[in-house]
Protein backbone atom coordinates (compact mmCIF):
# COMPACT_ATOMS: atom_id res chain seq x y z
CA UNK A 1 0.00 0.00 0.00
CA UNK A 2 2.93 2.45 0.64
CA UNK A 3 4.69 1.49 -2.20
CA UNK A 4 1.32 2.08 -4.58
CA UNK A 5 1.13 5.43 -2.46
CA UNK A 6 4.52 6.70 -3.39
CA UNK A 7 3.77 5.37 -6.95
CA UNK A 8 1.00 7.84 -7.12
CA UNK A 9 2.60 10.74 -5.88
CA UNK A 10 4.04 11.50 -9.48
CA UNK A 11 2.86 12.39 -12.35
CA UNK A 12 2.70 9.50 -15.79
CA UNK A 13 4.43 11.78 -18.13
CA UNK A 14 5.75 8.34 -20.17
CA UNK A 15 2.91 8.33 -22.91
CA UNK A 16 3.07 11.90 -22.99
CA UNK A 17 6.77 11.93 -23.98
CA UNK A 18 5.76 9.02 -26.53
CA UNK A 19 2.76 10.62 -28.04
CA UNK A 20 5.11 14.41 -28.48
CA UNK A 21 7.91 12.76 -29.91
CA UNK A 22 5.68 10.89 -32.66
CA UNK A 23 3.22 14.45 -33.22
CA UNK A 24 6.59 15.96 -34.42
CA UNK A 25 7.43 12.68 -36.54
CA UNK A 26 3.91 12.77 -38.05
CA UNK A 27 4.07 16.18 -38.70
CA UNK A 28 7.48 15.75 -40.83
CA UNK A 29 5.67 12.85 -43.07
CA UNK A 30 2.15 14.38 -43.04
CA UNK A 31 3.56 17.84 -44.19
CA UNK A 32 5.79 16.27 -46.79
CA UNK A 33 3.32 14.11 -48.21
CA UNK A 34 1.32 17.61 -48.67
CA UNK A 35 4.43 19.25 -50.67
CA UNK A 36 4.48 16.56 -52.84
CA UNK A 37 1.12 16.96 -53.89
CA UNK A 38 1.49 20.04 -54.45
CA UNK A 39 4.29 19.58 -56.32
CA UNK A 40 2.40 17.20 -58.48
CA UNK A 41 -0.43 19.93 -59.19
CA UNK A 42 2.27 21.77 -60.58
CA UNK A 43 3.97 19.20 -62.39
CA UNK A 44 1.32 15.87 -62.68
CA UNK A 45 4.21 13.76 -64.21
CA UNK A 46 5.36 13.19 -60.53
CA UNK A 47 2.66 11.20 -59.66
CA UNK A 48 5.12 8.92 -61.58
CA UNK A 49 2.44 6.95 -63.63
CA UNK A 50 2.26 4.85 -60.76
CA UNK A 51 -1.30 4.34 -58.93
CA UNK A 52 -0.45 4.32 -55.79
CA UNK A 53 1.52 7.85 -55.96
CA UNK A 54 -1.41 8.98 -57.49
CA UNK A 55 -2.71 12.34 -56.01
CA UNK A 56 -6.23 10.98 -55.76
CA UNK A 57 -4.61 7.94 -53.08
CA UNK A 58 -1.69 10.18 -51.67
CA UNK A 59 -4.19 13.12 -50.59
CA UNK A 60 -6.53 11.29 -48.48
CA UNK A 61 -3.03 10.23 -46.65
CA UNK A 62 -1.99 13.83 -46.11
CA UNK A 63 -5.03 14.54 -44.74
CA UNK A 64 -5.06 11.76 -42.34
CA UNK A 65 -1.41 12.38 -41.57
CA UNK A 66 -1.88 15.81 -40.73
CA UNK A 67 -5.07 15.85 -39.03
CA UNK A 68 -5.27 12.73 -36.81
CA UNK A 69 -1.82 11.14 -36.83
CA UNK A 70 0.31 14.88 -35.91
CA UNK A 71 -2.83 16.50 -34.52
CA UNK A 72 -4.43 13.57 -32.74
CA UNK A 73 -0.92 12.42 -31.01
CA UNK A 74 -0.36 16.61 -29.87
CA UNK A 75 -4.19 16.14 -28.53
CA UNK A 76 -3.82 13.11 -26.85
CA UNK A 77 -0.18 14.19 -25.44
CA UNK A 78 -1.57 17.81 -24.10
CA UNK A 79 -4.64 16.60 -22.86
CA UNK A 80 -3.17 13.88 -20.68
CA UNK A 81 -0.08 16.68 -19.38
CA UNK A 82 -3.39 19.22 -18.73
CA UNK A 83 -5.79 16.97 -16.99
CA UNK A 84 -3.06 15.54 -14.51
CA UNK A 85 -1.67 18.74 -13.65
CA UNK A 86 -4.87 20.62 -13.50
CA UNK A 87 -6.71 17.90 -10.80
CA UNK A 88 -3.19 16.51 -9.39
CA UNK A 89 -3.65 13.57 -10.01
CA UNK A 90 -1.83 10.80 -12.31
CA UNK A 91 -3.43 9.11 -15.30
CA UNK A 92 -6.46 6.65 -14.56
CA UNK A 93 -5.41 3.52 -15.28
CA UNK A 94 -2.04 3.89 -16.61
CA UNK A 95 -1.71 0.89 -18.59
CA UNK A 96 -5.05 1.63 -20.43
CA UNK A 97 -3.12 4.86 -21.33
CA UNK A 98 -0.34 2.89 -22.56
CA UNK A 99 -2.74 1.15 -24.99
CA UNK A 100 -4.31 3.80 -26.52
CA UNK A 101 -0.10 5.89 -27.16
CA UNK A 102 0.05 1.80 -29.19
CA UNK A 103 -3.02 1.47 -30.53
CA UNK A 104 -3.10 4.94 -31.65
CA UNK A 105 -0.12 4.47 -33.27
CA UNK A 106 -1.65 0.87 -35.43
CA UNK A 107 -4.19 3.16 -36.32
CA UNK A 108 -2.00 5.73 -38.39
CA UNK A 109 0.10 2.77 -39.35
CA UNK A 110 -2.70 0.91 -41.22
CA UNK A 111 -3.59 4.01 -42.79
CA UNK A 112 -0.55 4.82 -43.83
CA UNK A 113 -0.60 1.34 -45.74
CA UNK A 114 -4.19 0.86 -46.94
CA UNK A 115 -4.77 4.55 -48.16
CA UNK A 116 -1.94 4.63 -51.12
CA UNK A 117 -3.24 0.63 -51.81
CA UNK A 118 -6.59 2.23 -52.26
CA UNK A 119 -9.00 1.29 -50.05
CA UNK A 120 -11.49 3.97 -48.95
CA UNK A 121 -14.87 4.40 -47.81
CA UNK A 122 -14.79 7.53 -50.28
CA UNK A 123 -15.85 9.71 -46.95
CA UNK A 124 -13.75 13.32 -46.71
CA UNK A 125 -11.81 13.10 -43.52
CA UNK A 126 -13.25 9.25 -42.67
CA UNK A 127 -11.82 7.46 -45.63
CA UNK A 128 -10.28 4.16 -43.23
CA UNK A 129 -12.16 0.91 -43.85
CA UNK A 130 -14.40 -0.49 -41.49
CA UNK A 131 -11.36 -2.48 -39.05
CA UNK A 132 -9.29 0.08 -38.87
CA UNK A 133 -12.60 2.33 -38.00
CA UNK A 134 -13.79 -0.48 -35.44
CA UNK A 135 -9.68 0.27 -34.21
CA UNK A 136 -10.40 3.60 -33.77
CA UNK A 137 -13.37 3.07 -31.88
CA UNK A 138 -11.45 0.51 -28.85
CA UNK A 139 -8.54 3.40 -28.67
CA UNK A 140 -11.28 6.39 -28.30
CA UNK A 141 -13.36 4.41 -26.09
CA UNK A 142 -10.05 3.62 -23.60
CA UNK A 143 -9.06 7.44 -24.43
CA UNK A 144 -12.07 8.63 -23.11
CA UNK A 145 -12.25 6.36 -20.04
CA UNK A 146 -8.88 7.43 -18.96
CA UNK A 147 -9.44 11.21 -19.42
CA UNK A 148 -12.48 10.92 -17.58
CA UNK A 149 -11.34 8.78 -15.31
CA UNK A 150 -8.43 11.28 -14.14
CA UNK A 151 -11.03 14.07 -13.87
CA UNK A 152 -13.33 11.62 -11.45
CA UNK A 153 -10.20 10.99 -9.55
CA UNK A 154 -8.92 14.99 -9.04
CA UNK A 155 -8.23 15.94 -5.82
CA UNK A 156 -9.63 19.52 -6.28
CA UNK A 157 -12.93 21.05 -6.52
CA UNK A 158 -13.32 22.59 -10.13
CA UNK A 159 -12.55 20.91 -13.21
CA UNK A 160 -9.83 23.33 -15.11
CA UNK A 161 -11.96 24.95 -18.75
CA UNK A 162 -9.12 23.43 -20.79
CA UNK A 163 -10.43 19.93 -19.51
CA UNK A 164 -14.06 20.94 -20.56
CA UNK A 165 -12.83 21.23 -23.84
CA UNK A 166 -11.15 18.49 -24.34
CA UNK A 167 -13.68 16.33 -22.45
CA UNK A 168 -16.11 17.69 -25.35
CA UNK A 169 -13.63 17.37 -28.02
CA UNK A 170 -13.45 13.49 -27.19
CA UNK A 171 -17.15 12.78 -26.53
CA UNK A 172 -18.09 14.71 -29.75
CA UNK A 173 -15.57 12.90 -32.03
CA UNK A 174 -16.56 9.66 -30.71
CA UNK A 175 -19.96 10.29 -31.61
CA UNK A 176 -19.18 11.52 -35.01
CA UNK A 177 -17.18 8.95 -36.05
CA UNK A 178 -19.59 6.00 -34.57
CA UNK A 179 -22.85 7.40 -36.66
CA UNK A 180 -20.69 8.72 -39.66
CA UNK A 181 -19.11 5.15 -40.27
CA UNK A 182 -21.94 3.06 -40.07
CA UNK A 183 -21.36 0.61 -42.93
CA UNK A 184 -22.36 -3.06 -43.82
CA UNK A 185 -19.18 -5.04 -44.70
CA UNK A 186 -19.00 -6.23 -47.64
CA UNK A 187 -15.88 -7.92 -47.58
CA UNK A 188 -12.53 -7.13 -45.80
CA UNK A 189 -11.54 -4.32 -47.00
CA UNK A 190 -14.54 -2.94 -48.66
CA UNK A 191 -18.06 -1.73 -47.11
CA UNK A 192 -21.25 0.28 -48.47
CA UNK A 193 -22.32 3.36 -46.36
CA UNK A 194 -25.60 2.75 -43.96
CA UNK A 195 -27.26 5.75 -45.65
CA UNK A 196 -28.01 6.75 -49.20
CA UNK A 197 -28.51 9.69 -51.26
CA UNK A 198 -28.87 13.22 -49.76
CA UNK A 199 -28.86 11.40 -46.48
CA UNK A 200 -25.67 9.91 -46.52
CA UNK A 201 -23.78 13.58 -47.88
CA UNK A 202 -25.83 15.22 -45.02
CA UNK A 203 -24.28 12.70 -42.48
CA UNK A 204 -21.05 12.79 -44.51
CA UNK A 205 -20.92 17.01 -43.42
CA UNK A 206 -22.09 16.62 -40.44
CA UNK A 207 -19.55 14.86 -39.42
CA UNK A 208 -16.74 16.65 -41.35
CA UNK A 209 -18.00 20.23 -39.93
CA UNK A 210 -17.96 18.89 -36.92
CA UNK A 211 -14.19 16.97 -36.87
CA UNK A 212 -13.56 20.76 -37.72
CA UNK A 213 -14.89 21.57 -34.70
CA UNK A 214 -14.25 19.22 -32.34
CA UNK A 215 -11.32 17.47 -33.23
CA UNK A 216 -9.52 20.96 -34.89
CA UNK A 217 -11.14 23.70 -32.96
CA UNK A 218 -12.57 22.34 -29.20
CA UNK A 219 -9.21 20.36 -28.96
CA UNK A 220 -6.85 22.98 -29.65
CA UNK A 221 -8.78 25.67 -27.89
CA UNK A 222 -8.20 23.14 -24.60
CA UNK A 223 -4.43 23.17 -25.29
CA UNK A 224 -4.92 27.14 -25.90
CA UNK A 225 -6.63 27.45 -22.29
CA UNK A 226 -3.63 25.76 -20.77
CA UNK A 227 -0.62 26.81 -22.74
CA UNK A 228 -1.25 30.40 -23.29
CA UNK A 229 -1.67 31.24 -19.73
CA UNK A 230 1.27 29.21 -18.55
CA UNK A 231 3.44 30.49 -21.15
CA UNK A 232 2.33 34.04 -20.11
CA UNK A 233 2.91 33.27 -16.92
CA UNK A 234 -1.05 34.87 -15.71
CA UNK A 235 -4.21 33.26 -15.69
CA UNK A 236 -6.79 33.56 -18.53
CA UNK A 237 -8.26 36.73 -19.11
CA UNK A 238 -12.18 35.92 -18.49
CA UNK A 239 -13.04 32.48 -16.30
CA UNK A 240 -16.32 33.63 -17.09
CA UNK A 241 -16.03 34.20 -20.89
CA UNK A 242 -14.46 30.92 -21.12
CA UNK A 243 -17.70 29.39 -19.57
CA UNK A 244 -19.75 31.16 -22.07
CA UNK A 245 -17.00 30.42 -25.22
CA UNK A 246 -17.89 26.70 -24.49
CA UNK A 247 -21.45 26.31 -24.51
CA UNK A 248 -22.08 29.17 -27.65
CA UNK A 249 -19.37 26.15 -29.40
CA UNK A 250 -20.84 23.67 -27.73
CA UNK A 251 -24.84 24.75 -28.83
CA UNK A 252 -24.06 26.26 -32.36
CA UNK A 253 -21.06 24.23 -34.32
CA UNK A 254 -23.47 20.86 -34.35
CA UNK A 255 -25.86 22.88 -37.25
CA UNK A 256 -23.22 24.04 -39.26
CA UNK A 257 -22.47 21.27 -41.73
CA UNK A 258 -24.83 21.83 -44.68
CA UNK A 259 -22.64 24.69 -45.04
CA UNK A 260 -21.04 22.07 -47.32
CA UNK A 261 -23.57 21.13 -49.44
CA UNK A 262 -25.08 24.83 -50.88
CA UNK A 263 -26.92 24.75 -53.69
CA UNK A 264 -26.94 20.80 -54.24
CA UNK A 265 -30.02 18.03 -53.24
CA UNK A 266 -30.08 18.85 -49.68
CA UNK A 267 -33.76 20.53 -49.00
CA UNK A 268 -33.17 24.88 -49.24
CA UNK A 269 -34.12 25.55 -45.61
CA UNK A 270 -31.41 23.03 -44.72
CA UNK A 271 -29.08 24.82 -46.63
CA UNK A 272 -30.39 28.32 -44.93
CA UNK A 273 -30.20 26.78 -41.59
CA UNK A 274 -26.34 25.72 -41.60
CA UNK A 275 -25.76 29.56 -43.39
CA UNK A 276 -26.98 31.14 -40.60
CA UNK A 277 -25.80 29.15 -37.58
CA UNK A 278 -22.51 29.28 -39.24
CA UNK A 279 -22.47 33.23 -39.25
CA UNK A 280 -23.33 32.62 -35.61
CA UNK A 281 -20.42 30.78 -34.98
CA UNK A 282 -18.61 34.15 -35.74
CA UNK A 283 -19.50 35.13 -31.88
CA UNK A 284 -17.80 32.21 -30.11
CA UNK A 285 -14.95 31.41 -32.40
CA UNK A 286 -14.25 35.91 -31.59
CA UNK A 287 -14.82 35.91 -27.88
CA UNK A 288 -12.72 32.69 -27.28
CA UNK A 289 -9.74 34.76 -29.78
CA UNK A 290 -10.12 37.62 -27.31
CA UNK A 291 -10.36 35.70 -24.20
CA UNK A 292 -6.63 34.15 -25.19
CA UNK A 293 -5.49 37.12 -26.69
CA UNK A 294 -6.05 39.72 -23.76
CA UNK A 295 -4.43 37.43 -21.38
CA UNK A 296 -1.75 38.93 -22.61
CA UNK A 297 -2.73 41.86 -21.67
CA UNK A 298 -0.15 43.96 -19.17
CA UNK A 299 2.41 41.34 -20.90
CA UNK A 300 2.59 42.36 -24.39
CA UNK A 301 6.52 43.05 -24.08
CA UNK A 302 7.00 38.98 -23.53
CA UNK A 303 6.07 38.99 -27.44
CA UNK A 304 9.26 40.79 -28.20
CA UNK A 305 11.72 38.11 -26.32
CA UNK A 306 9.47 35.15 -26.11
CA UNK A 307 9.40 32.97 -29.95
CA UNK A 308 7.02 29.68 -27.92
CA UNK A 309 4.35 32.91 -27.14
CA UNK A 310 4.55 34.59 -30.55
CA UNK A 311 3.37 31.07 -31.84
CA UNK A 312 0.95 30.84 -29.92
CA UNK A 313 -0.30 34.47 -29.89
CA UNK A 314 -0.30 33.94 -33.66
CA UNK A 315 -1.69 31.20 -34.25
CA UNK A 316 -5.26 32.89 -32.37
CA UNK A 317 -4.53 35.42 -34.97
CA UNK A 318 -4.82 32.93 -37.21
CA UNK A 319 -7.89 31.22 -35.75
CA UNK A 320 -9.47 35.23 -35.60
CA UNK A 321 -9.09 35.21 -39.46
CA UNK A 322 -10.42 31.81 -40.50
CA UNK A 323 -13.14 31.95 -38.27
CA UNK A 324 -14.21 35.35 -40.05
CA UNK A 325 -13.50 33.70 -43.58
CA UNK A 326 -15.70 30.90 -42.50
CA UNK A 327 -18.66 32.32 -41.79
CA UNK A 328 -18.16 34.57 -45.29
CA UNK A 329 -17.90 31.70 -47.20
CA UNK A 330 -20.68 29.77 -45.60
CA UNK A 331 -22.96 32.79 -47.16
CA UNK A 332 -24.97 31.25 -49.49
CA UNK A 333 -24.33 33.75 -52.18
CA UNK A 334 -20.32 34.19 -51.41
CA UNK A 335 -20.49 30.17 -51.60
CA UNK A 336 -21.88 30.01 -55.27
CA UNK A 337 -18.22 31.68 -56.14
CA UNK A 338 -16.33 30.03 -53.99
CA UNK A 339 -17.36 26.59 -53.55
CA UNK A 340 -15.20 23.78 -55.61
CA UNK A 341 -12.52 26.63 -55.75
CA UNK A 342 -8.85 26.94 -54.03
CA UNK A 343 -10.19 29.14 -51.94
CA UNK A 344 -11.89 26.60 -49.91
CA UNK A 345 -8.54 24.57 -49.89
CA UNK A 346 -6.38 28.15 -49.20
CA UNK A 347 -9.15 28.28 -46.68
CA UNK A 348 -9.26 25.09 -44.95
CA UNK A 349 -4.98 25.91 -44.70
CA UNK A 350 -5.38 29.17 -42.84
CA UNK A 351 -7.00 27.44 -40.11
CA UNK A 352 -4.56 24.19 -40.23
CA UNK A 353 -1.07 25.85 -40.89
CA UNK A 354 -2.31 28.95 -38.75
CA UNK A 355 -4.09 27.79 -35.98
CA UNK A 356 -3.91 24.26 -35.46
CA UNK A 357 -0.51 23.56 -36.52
CA UNK A 358 1.28 26.85 -34.81
CA UNK A 359 -0.87 26.59 -31.54
CA UNK A 360 0.37 22.94 -31.13
CA UNK A 361 3.92 23.35 -32.01
CA UNK A 362 3.92 26.26 -29.50
CA UNK A 363 2.26 23.51 -26.84
CA UNK A 364 5.01 20.90 -27.81
CA UNK A 365 8.10 23.51 -27.27
CA UNK A 366 6.50 24.11 -24.36
CA UNK A 367 6.35 20.62 -22.86
CA UNK A 368 9.25 19.10 -24.29
CA UNK A 369 11.63 20.75 -22.36
CA UNK A 370 9.57 20.15 -19.03
CA UNK A 371 9.02 16.09 -20.17
CA UNK A 372 13.25 15.65 -20.40
CA UNK A 373 14.21 17.64 -17.41
CA UNK A 374 15.74 20.29 -19.06
CA UNK A 375 15.67 24.24 -18.54
CA UNK A 376 14.36 25.09 -22.27
CA UNK A 377 14.45 23.55 -25.96
CA UNK A 378 18.37 22.70 -27.14
CA UNK A 379 17.75 26.26 -29.56
CA UNK A 380 15.96 29.02 -28.92
CA UNK A 381 17.06 30.39 -32.39
CA UNK A 382 15.98 27.55 -34.14
CA UNK A 383 12.64 27.87 -32.93
CA UNK A 384 12.56 31.76 -33.88
CA UNK A 385 13.48 30.47 -37.73
CA UNK A 386 11.17 28.07 -36.91
CA UNK A 387 8.48 30.44 -36.25
CA UNK A 388 9.35 32.63 -39.52
CA UNK A 389 9.90 29.86 -41.72
CA UNK A 390 6.22 28.76 -41.12
CA UNK A 391 5.01 32.18 -40.78
CA UNK A 392 5.70 33.45 -44.20
CA UNK A 393 5.10 29.59 -45.48
CA UNK A 394 1.48 30.26 -44.49
CA UNK A 395 1.25 33.96 -45.40
CA UNK A 396 2.70 32.33 -49.35
CA UNK A 397 0.24 29.66 -49.32
CA UNK A 398 -3.10 31.61 -48.50
CA UNK A 399 -2.83 34.61 -50.69
CA UNK A 400 -1.76 32.16 -53.33
CA UNK A 401 -4.61 30.24 -52.85
CA UNK A 402 -7.04 33.63 -52.35
CA UNK A 403 -6.02 34.86 -55.44
CA UNK A 404 -6.49 31.31 -57.47
CA UNK A 405 -9.87 30.71 -56.12
CA UNK A 406 -11.52 33.50 -56.37
CA UNK A 407 -9.73 34.07 -60.52
CA UNK A 408 -11.07 30.74 -61.03
CA UNK A 409 -14.50 30.92 -59.73
CA UNK A 410 -15.14 34.05 -61.94
CA UNK A 411 -13.86 32.21 -64.76
CA UNK A 412 -16.32 29.47 -64.23
CA UNK A 413 -19.29 32.00 -64.52
CA UNK A 414 -18.07 34.55 -67.09
CA UNK A 415 -20.27 34.44 -69.68
CA UNK A 416 -20.51 36.05 -73.17
CA UNK A 417 -23.62 38.64 -75.05
CA UNK A 418 -24.56 34.90 -76.31
CA UNK A 419 -24.68 33.53 -73.41
CA UNK A 420 -22.03 30.29 -73.91
CA UNK A 421 -19.32 30.45 -71.37
CA UNK A 422 -16.29 32.62 -71.53
CA UNK A 423 -13.78 30.08 -70.61
CA UNK A 424 -13.22 26.39 -70.74
CA UNK A 425 -12.51 24.53 -67.67
CA UNK A 426 -9.01 23.89 -68.53
CA UNK A 427 -8.60 27.49 -69.19
CA UNK A 428 -9.12 28.02 -65.99
CA UNK A 429 -6.81 24.86 -64.58
CA UNK A 430 -3.61 26.48 -66.71
CA UNK A 431 -4.59 30.17 -64.96
CA UNK A 432 -3.73 28.53 -61.37
CA UNK A 433 -0.37 27.06 -62.49
CA UNK A 434 1.94 30.05 -61.31
CA UNK A 435 -0.30 29.94 -57.90
CA UNK A 436 0.48 26.20 -57.38
CA UNK A 437 3.72 27.00 -57.60
CA UNK A 438 3.77 29.84 -54.76
CA UNK A 439 1.40 27.35 -52.92
CA UNK A 440 4.19 24.60 -53.32
CA UNK A 441 7.04 27.08 -52.23
CA UNK A 442 4.95 28.23 -49.19
CA UNK A 443 4.23 24.55 -47.98
CA UNK A 444 8.04 23.88 -48.52
CA UNK A 445 8.53 26.60 -46.02
CA UNK A 446 6.47 25.41 -43.10
CA UNK A 447 8.00 22.05 -43.91
CA UNK A 448 11.39 23.13 -43.63
CA UNK A 449 10.51 24.61 -40.23
CA UNK A 450 9.10 21.55 -39.09
CA UNK A 451 12.07 19.63 -39.96
CA UNK A 452 14.10 21.97 -37.76
CA UNK A 453 11.61 21.49 -34.87
CA UNK A 454 12.35 17.88 -35.09
CA UNK A 455 15.63 18.26 -35.15
CA UNK A 456 15.19 20.58 -31.76
CA UNK A 457 12.90 18.39 -30.52
CA UNK A 458 15.49 15.24 -30.48
CA UNK A 459 18.52 17.08 -29.68
CA UNK A 460 16.44 18.61 -26.48
CA UNK A 461 15.29 14.98 -25.39
CA UNK A 462 18.58 12.70 -26.02
CA UNK A 463 20.76 15.61 -24.05
CA UNK A 464 17.76 15.41 -21.06
CA UNK A 465 16.40 12.53 -19.53
CA UNK A 466 12.92 11.66 -18.10
CA UNK A 467 12.18 13.81 -15.60
CA UNK A 468 10.00 12.95 -13.60
CA UNK A 469 7.27 15.11 -12.10
CA UNK A 470 5.63 14.95 -8.49
CA UNK A 471 2.47 15.79 -7.82
CA UNK A 472 2.41 19.00 -5.36
CA UNK A 473 0.07 18.57 -2.04
CA UNK A 474 -3.10 19.75 -2.73
CA UNK A 475 -2.69 22.22 0.63
CA UNK A 476 -1.14 24.60 -2.68
CA UNK A 477 -4.43 24.99 -4.30
CA UNK A 478 -5.80 27.94 -2.11
CA UNK B 1 -47.55 14.70 -29.83
CA UNK B 2 -46.02 15.61 -33.17
CA UNK B 3 -42.65 14.76 -33.27
CA UNK B 4 -41.75 18.14 -34.85
CA UNK B 5 -43.11 19.57 -31.14
CA UNK B 6 -40.71 17.92 -29.61
CA UNK B 7 -38.32 19.16 -31.76
CA UNK B 8 -39.06 23.09 -31.23
CA UNK B 9 -39.63 21.81 -27.64
CA UNK B 10 -36.03 20.54 -27.99
CA UNK B 11 -34.26 23.62 -29.46
CA UNK B 12 -36.14 26.64 -27.75
CA UNK B 13 -35.43 24.91 -24.17
CA UNK B 14 -31.86 24.71 -25.33
CA UNK B 15 -31.94 28.09 -26.42
CA UNK B 16 -32.86 29.12 -22.69
CA UNK B 17 -30.74 26.75 -20.75
CA UNK B 18 -27.90 28.37 -22.98
CA UNK B 19 -29.19 32.08 -22.04
CA UNK B 20 -29.05 30.89 -18.56
CA UNK B 21 -26.13 29.65 -18.66
CA UNK B 22 -24.45 33.71 -19.82
CA UNK B 23 -26.51 35.12 -17.22
CA UNK B 24 -25.35 32.61 -14.74
CA UNK B 25 -21.51 33.03 -15.86
CA UNK B 26 -21.59 36.61 -15.86
CA UNK B 27 -22.93 37.03 -11.87
CA UNK B 28 -19.92 34.78 -10.47
CA UNK B 29 -17.33 36.43 -12.20
CA UNK B 30 -16.10 38.00 -9.65
CA UNK B 31 -16.63 35.20 -7.20
CA UNK B 32 -13.72 33.28 -5.46
CA UNK B 33 -14.56 30.23 -6.92
CA UNK B 34 -14.00 31.39 -10.52
CA UNK B 35 -11.06 32.80 -9.36
CA UNK B 36 -9.87 29.47 -8.01
CA UNK B 37 -10.54 27.68 -11.27
CA UNK B 38 -8.57 29.98 -13.38
CA UNK B 39 -5.57 29.57 -10.78
CA UNK B 40 -5.82 25.84 -11.51
CA UNK B 41 -3.14 25.82 -14.17
CA UNK B 42 -0.60 27.86 -11.57
CA UNK B 43 -1.04 25.52 -8.67
CA UNK B 44 1.84 22.91 -9.57
CA UNK B 45 5.00 25.02 -9.57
Amino acid sequence: MQALNTQSATYNDGVIRQFSIMAVVWGVVGMLVGVIIAAQLVWPELNLGLPWTSFGRLRPLHTNAVIFAFGGCTLFATSYYVVQRTCHTTLFLPQLAKFTFWGWQAVILAAAISLPLGFTQGKEYAELEWPIDILITLVWVAYAVVFFGTIGTRKVKHIYVANWFFGAFIITVALLHIVNSAAMPASMMKSYSAYAGVQDAMVQWWYGHNAVGFFLTAGFLGIMYYFVPKQADRPVYSYSLSIVHFWALIFTYMWAGPHHLHYTALPDWTQSLGMAFSLILLAPSWGGMINGMMTLSGAWHKLRTDPILRFMIVSLSFYGMSTFEGPMMAIKTVNSLSHYTDWTVGHVHSGALGWVGLVSMGAIYYMIPRLFGQKQMHSMKAIELHFWLATVGIVLYIAALWIAGVMEGLMWRAINADGTLTYTFVESVKAKHPYYIIRMLGGLLYLSGMIIMLWNVLKTATSGKAAIATIPPVAAHA
Amino acid sequence: MDINTLRILATVMSFIVFIGIIIWAWKRRDTSDFKDAANLPFTND
